[in-house]
């Protein structure tokens, strides 16, 4: 079941849009925000608000990157794998990261703290290599900062 | 030298003008003047101006706004979109307007609503433009407050709703109709046209779909009028230019600049030049999904028709640089990489052929390659040639890939030959 809070977050965005199936991506994301990620459940919930199945709206979940369908850990590392931060140094970042936490991209540590996740070019190409954890932007990274900025994220 | 675009954004990063600050800099005079002319005189003061679309594509935004169905009997609600989903990798200009000067965008976007008689603007912001996404919102509410939004704006007969948008990212979304289906709530798989938005977009009601540096652009067009705007550039295109450059270059970073400023001042004088110890090798001029230019090409100026007569594209503007310490067998996967990863997969030369040539790619870079692999590669640039996709994306991704085997050939067939990349 969507919580009161929930469904009152994602009704608020009705009047962006002339047709209600229109929010289905705020909506996801409202979910996504509350508990990490959108289960089969939460898509069957929201489809009854929205006049959709569960289906048309997993159809377009599944779509996009950062509709999460499994579970992720307290946060979420992005790391730009696109051409800049490549030719600036992608390979030795990743390759610190991922030895760093001991699970390879797209993976989840064993505490649940970090889900790391490549992402396209996080268009801060001058200041390459760049990396998100959760809302924040890290740029100029090198291999030796990864430590630093992991302790920031209990 | 004038800064329109930038002019007010800081230098260091600080938060951009609150409303107070931009209206004392001048900021929503051409609001004011726009809404005591007539709309379509907007539109011609906009095309007059040649002032072609900074998304990659260039079209001239007066002649698109032009096919607007206008009057009293056009269909309504009308929708302007501002296209903030940059994600063509390489490409950081954007990024730059909507952090360091929201309320600019603001008045161009009102502007362009007005001009075509829109009744509902969206921005579409990709998701991870945390920062641009709070100041956006800020800007909204403080333009509400001032009645530049809401309805009859100043007191007039025009209203206009503004939304913010933020996507779920997929690079399909910046694609004119992907993006329109993104908005619907849809997947961003691109739409057959004609129609064309403009007639049929949003919920198929008459839609501009239109690059942020685009709209930031209409205010200084309409303060100061078309010819000013004709003389800023240096070449047959008019108005300034954000150009950037990424990769091994000294100062990396990104610069507004005349219009038809050549490669050479923008990688020599701005960003220093290549670092100590490495040499220029290539360039894409405008994004990932623009051709290869080599080191004869330094004196080309950066304009829609020099860059193309060189064989390539302006694109985005944003150049991204190789160098000799650089594999660019390597550089073109990663460029395949995430064309093959970011295809919708609605239609078969795309899904497929870039997959295909993905997999090649790697295997060279793997020592996998094969003495038959670079006809393979060179028949995908054929296969995905314009005309046979149902949009950009496929072509785009065969312009550094044929490029890369016109200038780089002898490096893809040395990775065949030893089995192995020579960089690693």
């Amino acid at each position: 079941m969507l919580t009161p809070e929930e469904r009152q977050e994602i009704e608020a965005e009705f009047p962006r849009y002339p047709h209600k199936q229109a929010v289905c991506l705020d909506a996801m994301k409202i979910i996504q925000r509350h508990r990490g990620w959108v289960s089969d459940e939460s898509l069957r919930d929201l489809g009854e608000i929205l006049d959709m199945t569960a289906e048309e709206l997993d159809g377009v979940a599944t779509f996009y990157n950062l509709v999460f369908r499994r579970p992720v850990g307290r946060h979420v590392v992005l790391i730009c794998d696109s051409v800049s931060c490549w030719i600036m140094g992608y390979e030795k970042l990743c390759q610190r990261l991922t030895s760093q936490l001991g699970v390879d991209l797209g993976g989840t540590t064993a505490d649940k703290r970090f889900t790391i996740l490549p992402i396209v070019c996080l268009g801060t190409c001058d200041h390459a290599p760049a990396m998100m954890v959760d809302n924040d932007l890290y740029r100029d990274v090198e291999a030796d900062h990864i430590d630093d900025v992991l302790t920031n994220y209990k | 030298m004038e800064t329109p675009l930038t002019k007010n954004i800081p230098s260091n990063g600080n938060a951009p003008l609150d409303l107070k600050a931009y209206e004392k800099a001048g900021g929503y005079e051409s609001l004011r003047k726009s809404l005591r002319m007539p709309p379509n005189a907007i539109t011609e003061l906009v095309t007059k101006s040649k002032l072609r679309g900074r998304g990659g594509a260039g079209f001239s935004t007066g002649m698109k706004w032009s096919f607007v169905p206008m009057g009293k009997d056009a269909p309504h609600p009308k929708y302007l979109v501002a296209n903030a989903d940059e994600m063509e990798p390489g490409t950081f200009k954007d990024r730059l307007l909507l952090e360091g000067d929201p309320h600019q965008l603001l008045e161009g976007m009102i502007a362009a609503a007005y001009a075509i008689q829109a009744d509902i603007a969206y921005i579409f912001l990709r998701a991870e433009y945390k920062l641009a996404a709070e100041r956006l919102g800020r800007a909204i509410a403080e333009a509400y407050e001032r009645s530049y939004l809401g309805r009859n704006i100043l007191g007039s007969s025009y209203s206009l709703e503004m939304y913010l948008h933020v996507s779920a990212g997929r690079y399909m979304c910046g694609e004119e109709t992907g993006l329109l289906n993104a908005l619907e709530g849809k997947r961003a798989n691109p739409r057959s046209k004609p129609p064309f938005p403009p007639v049929s977009g949003l919920w198929g009601k008459p839609t501009i779909v239109q690059n942020v540096e685009t709209l930031c652009n209409v205010p200084h067009i309409i303060n100061n009028g078309p010819e000013w705007f004709i003389r800023l550039g240096l070449t047959a295109d008019s108005g300034t230019k954000l150009y950037g450059a990424s990769g091994k270059v000294k100062r990396p970073g990104l610069w507004e600049l005349p219009m038809g400023t050549t490669i050479r001042e923008i990688l020599i004088e701005h960003a220093g030049g290549m670092r100590d110890g490495v040499k220029l090798r290539g360039l894409l001029p405008g994004g990932a999904s623009t051709d290869f230019l080599t080191e004869q090409h330094l004196d080309v100026r950066m304009d829609f028709r020099e860059v193309q007569k060189a064989g390539s594209r302006l694109g985005t503007g944003t150049m991204i640089v190789l160098d000799d310490h650089t594999c660019p067998v390597g550089m073109v996967w990663n460029l395949e990489h995430f064309f093959s990863q970011e295809s919708c997969g609605w239609c078969t030369p795309c899904w497929s052929g870039l997959n295909w040539t993905e997999r090649i790619l790697r295997a060279m870079e793997e020592g996998r390659g094969q003495p038959q692999d670079l006809e393979k590669l060179e028949f995908q640039t054929k296969f995905n040639a314009p005309g046979h996709t149902f949009c950009a994306l496929a072509p785009g991704a065969m312009e550094p890939l044929q490029s890369a085997l016109k200038y780089f050939r002898e490096d893809f067939e040395q990775h065949i030959r030893e089995h192995r990349c020579p960089w690693k």
